[in-house]
């Protein structure tokens, strides 16, 4: 088995997940679809340091890790602020500024 | 280099696997089971780390996703609302179809790149990771990425302090102490509130549950004994139902009864009382609560 298989995997995840942020309504799934393309830039990540014989490709993966969770405390947070003020946690009702 | 044959048996098992979890995300009714399908993505990934000679990563993954950010995504949909269902109709005309195609478009469009790209001869990372992974990226991170690895220490705060504000609530009004609550209570008893606790739920001879209401000394039930969550789903019973049930258990007990009693003739009188004490049990219930006090010893006096 050739490593570029792992390339594969990472490209059908991160299409996945893609499709997910532009199909699904729910917010919260629309989240998690983004944490699943930022797992998938990783694992690519992951694949390349091992090409390349250089720990550096796990590093930036640790940082996309970091800056993740942080991501998601932010976001989660501002979903449930959404939810407190309009009873609703779908992104098409998030439309105030639409005339 | 090509991977051996361990692991190639891994990926294989693994990969179509991910990929079905993954693609459960994106079908999912259901916010949950696309949470639960995350998770098992981000195990998979944890596990190829490791296999891709990735430990601390694959450790890290383990702690950092499923155990911190699924559970956070978890609580949220708790405190959202588990069964909060999508909406099926469009806002946008024909967006699922251009979602589906540009899906299929970023597949078809990463594996052609992947596919012709020439990558150079793999080395793996045996040398790199001779002084044990952790060290190695230890030495990496500390070494060339030290302003990075604190501008990240300064936006993990900077996240945590965006966490409290915007979940934080400024309280508008003066907190209720304990004399203001109830004189609130007594200032409603017009309205219809009650003092006193609500009444529990029935007990009947053949049924005890939360969702058969009680039944008033007047015989009628009370429909706030039954859980208020109960009653907005409509899951709730009604005490005829229940009666009508133990009716017709006590009609058949008694014909049971009748039946046998002409074969033994001792067992004539034992029964009758038996017939008298299971009926008098259940409707006892409506018919005994009229006359005398709500404290009857039958539960469905409430």
């Amino acid at each position: 088995m050739e490593i570029t298989n792992y390339l594969g995997l990472a490209a059908i995840l991160f299409a996945i997940g893609a499709t997910t942020v532009l199909l699904r309504r729910n917010a919260i799934v629309v989240f998690m679809g983004v944490e699943l393309m930022l797992n998938a830039t990783n694992l690519a990540f992951v694949t390349f340091a091992r090409i390349h014989g250089d720990v550096t490709g796990q590093v930036l993966a640790f940082f996309v890790m970091v800056v993740a969770a942080a991501e998601v405390v932010v976001g989660l947070a501002i979903i449930i602020t959404i939810f407190r003020s309009r009873r609703s946690a779908s992104v098409d009702d998030v439309n105030l500024l639409n005339s | 280099m090509t991977a051996s044959g361990a692991e190639a048996a891994l990926f294989w098992v693994l990969a179509p696997l991910m990929v079905l979890a993954a693609l459960g995300l994106l079908f999912a009714r259901k916010a949950v089971h696309a949470a639960v399908c995350v998770m098992f993505v981000m195990v998979g990934l944890a596990i190829l780390y490791v296999a891709q000679e990735a430990p601390f990563l694959g450790v890290v993954q383990v702690v950092v996703y499923t155990g911190a950010v699924m559970m956070l995504f978890l609580f949220v949909l708790m405190l959202v609302g588990v069964d909060a269902a999508d909406s099926l109709t469009e806002t946008i005309k024909g967006q699922r179809w251009v979602g589906v195609l540009l899906g299929l478009g970023l597949v078809v469009v990463l594996l052609g790149v992947i596919a012709q790209a020439t990558f150079p001869p793999a080395v793996g990372l045996a040398e790199a990771n001779a002084v044990t992974n952790p060290v190695a990226l230890a030495r990496v991170l500390l070494g060339d990425y030290v302003l990075a690895m604190e501008v990240v220490g300064v936006l993990l705060v900077t996240a945590a302090l965006a966490g409290l504000v915007l979940t934080h609530r400024r309280r508008l009004s003066v907190r209720p102490t304990q004399r203001v609550l109830a004189a609130a209570r007594v200032a409603a008893l017009p309205q219809g509130r009650t003092l006193t606790p609500l009444p529990a739920p029935g007990v009947y001879a053949q049924n005890n549950a939360m969702d058969t209401p009680a039944l008033g000394p007047d015989g009628e039930p009370l429909p706030h004994s039954v859980p208020r969550v109960l009653r907005i789903r409509g899951q709730e019973r009604s005490a005829t139902a229940v009666l009508a049930e133990e009716e017709t258990l006590v009609a058949r007990d008694d014909l049971r009864l009748i039946g046998v009693g002409p074969t033994s003739g001792e067992a004539v009188p034992a029964p009758v009382g038996l017939v008298e004490t299971t009926s008098g049990a259940s409707p006892g219930s409506t018919t005994g609560g009229t006359g005398t006090t709500g404290e009857d010893e039958d539960g469905g006096v409430r």
